[in-house]
């Protein structure tokens, strides 16, 4: 391993990764990849939920044999208090089609599946390595790795930096800055188990027909986050997540406790109801969106997905961004290989263009303001959802009242707590945020 | 001021932990707290914010941590990276966590 030398190395083994390992190996590049865990997927952790369209644009068969679970005909959106819900819900039939759009995945078998379709292409691919830097020349050009085996170097003409969330090597290396407790969520999340015909009954669905549950709401205690619940085939993920300096601020609630409290609310237990647990994870989610993005090329280095900061945050969206940023950097690769030319900076520069053309760039820059004005907003988290729901209740509740009176009751306890400017500036600040 | 039980009666996060597989490096901690007085903010907060609830107070009122049951997310580490007082490493390579789901 010392002697040789790569084309290309890929820090990492999650869905950036293997969309670059995968695509550079496919086109008969020489490529490494190092992976810290023990198997690909051993230490990735996700809701999950796999976008068809990022990976038909890389392995277009996939349907063939990735280890899918169900796909997605419904969604639910709830904006909760601490005993009922406002839901905005989607079901269609459209959904039951020949190449469905959505699904979710387990990721610890998906990350197996995809990094053996990543070996099939010819990339070599070394689990139980640690990359502790990177290696430069003289001139500062990044010309390899060391990993902890032995403090082993190997070097290669490009690296890329799929390291995710952390992106400790590229931190440690002076590539980027540190990740700020501000633009970063901490999400924990269980697994649990229940006979396939229990979730279908429970969530009427046939065969692998899936729902998936976005939740806000008084749920994360005035914290900036949300709660999510997706239906496997034989399982339910059921998580919530917050930005880490509401958690580090707010004065002893921990993960856990928000998860159970989550888990325990009355539109939330009857669905978790007799299943069994089987694992608690925890991850970091890059949630500072396109402003808290860092630099993404320079000589001889790529970063692609969550290193990137690559989420879209309101769509909750992640992993179709590493797979596209992932595969874009890899063609950029390939085409310089191709045409013999240096992976300077400034060639490598093509790659920021690919994002800027697709969806990637466009998005993150819609969004850009949105982390700010959730910062700076609580209502929405906390206020809101209340207004929400006593206005739910004072509407359906049969009770003698006029309906003018009812009117008017709803309507003054918005203006009372959040006064009409302060109503008007929220839904201003909002649009603007969201443009 | 921590107030973590308080916080969240009765959640048990050993409890949680119990699911999950971890190969530990025995004798090879990954992260480590640096000696202190007296805590930051910032490291008394992990506390209640690791979510594999690692962090623990001493009888001094100093942060001490038992990394065995670390799911390596890094929270710990954005929270301190500012003051400095925690040394944060991934487990060597296949040590660590091992999660069958994910």
């Amino acid at each position: 391993m010392v002697d040789e030398h790569f084309d290309a190395i890929v820090i990492g083994a999650g869905p950036s990764g293997n969309a670059a390992a995968y695509t550079m190996a496919k086109e008969g590049l020489k490529v490494l990849q190092l992976e810290r865990g023990e198997y690909p997927g051993s230490k990735n952790v996700q809701g999950a939920i796999l976008y068809a369209d990022a990976l038909e644009k890389i392995i277009p068969d996939f349907r063939e044999d990735a280890p899918l679970e169900r796909h997605v005909i419904e969604q639910r959106m709830w904006t909760m208090d601490d005993k009922s819900f406002v839901g905005m819900q989607y079901r269609s039939e459209d959904f039951n089609e020949e190449k469905p759009n959505r699904y979710t995945i387990i990721r610890a078998q998906f990350d197996k599946w995809f990094s053996r379709k990543v070996r099939e292409a010819g990339a070599i691919v070394l689990c139980e390595t640690t990359v502790t830097e990177l290696l430069r020349n003289a001139k500062g050009k990044v010309i390899g790795v060391r990993t902890d085996r032995n403090s082993e170097r190997v070097m290669a003409d490009v690296v890329v930096l799929a390291e995710g969330v952390n992106g400790l090597v590229g931190h440690r290396s002076g590539l980027r800055p540190e990740l700020q407790p501000e633009t970063v969520a901490l999400a924990v999340k269980e697994m649990h188990f229940l006979p396939r015909e229990v979730i279908e009954s429970r969530f009427n669905l046939k065969g692998d027909e899936g729902v998936v549950i976005e939740a806000m709401g008084t749920i994360t205690k005035g914290m900036t986050g949300t709660g999510f619940l997706y239906t496997n085939q034989e399982s339910i993920s059921v998580g919530i997540g917050c930005i880490v300096s509401d958690f580090a601020e707010n004065g002893g609630i921990t993960p856990y406790g928000l998860l159970e409290a989550f888990k325990n609310h009355p539109s939330i237990k009857p669905l978790l109801a007799d299943s069994e647990c089987k694992e608690y994870a925890s991850h970091l989610i890059p949630e500072g969106g396109y402003n808290a993005m860092p630099e993404l090329f320079g000589d001889g280095w790529i970063i692609v997905g969550d290193a990137g900061q690559f989420v879209n945050a309101v769509h909750r969206e992640g992993s179709n961004l590493a797979m596209t940023t992932g595969r874009l950097a890899a063609e950029t690769i390939v085409r310089l290989k191709r045409r013999r030319e240096e992976f300077s900076k400034v060639n490598l520069a093509a790659y920021r263009a690919r994002l800027d053309e697709t969806f990637v760039m466009k998005d993150m820059k819609k969004y850009r303001k949105i982390p700010g004005y959730l910062h700076n907003n609580r209502h929405v988290f906390n206020l809101y959802p209340k207004l929400f729901t006593g206005a739910a209740q004072s509407w359906f509740r049969v009770d003698g009242k006029d309906k003018l009176t009812k009117e008017k009751e709803i309507f003054t306890s918005f203006r009372k707590n959040r006064s009409l400017i302060g109503l008007v500036g929220d839904a201003f600040k909002l649009a603007r945020a969201w443009r | 001021m921590i107030q973590t039980e308080a916080a969240t009666p009765g959640v048990k996060v050993e409890e949680k932990l119990f699911f999950n597989r971890y190969l530990v490096d025995a004798g090879r901690p990954h992260i480590k707290v640096l000696p202190h007085e007296t805590p930051s903010k910032a490291l008394l907060s992990l506390t209640y914010t690791c979510p594999a609830g690692c962090y623990a107070l001493n009888d001094k009122g100093q942060v001490e941590i038992t990394a065995d049951g670390c799911m390596e997310c890094g929270t710990c580490r954005v929270v301190t990276a500012k003051t400095g007082e925690v040394v944060w490493n991934y487990p060597r390579g296949g040590f660590g966590v091992l999660y069958k789901f994910g």
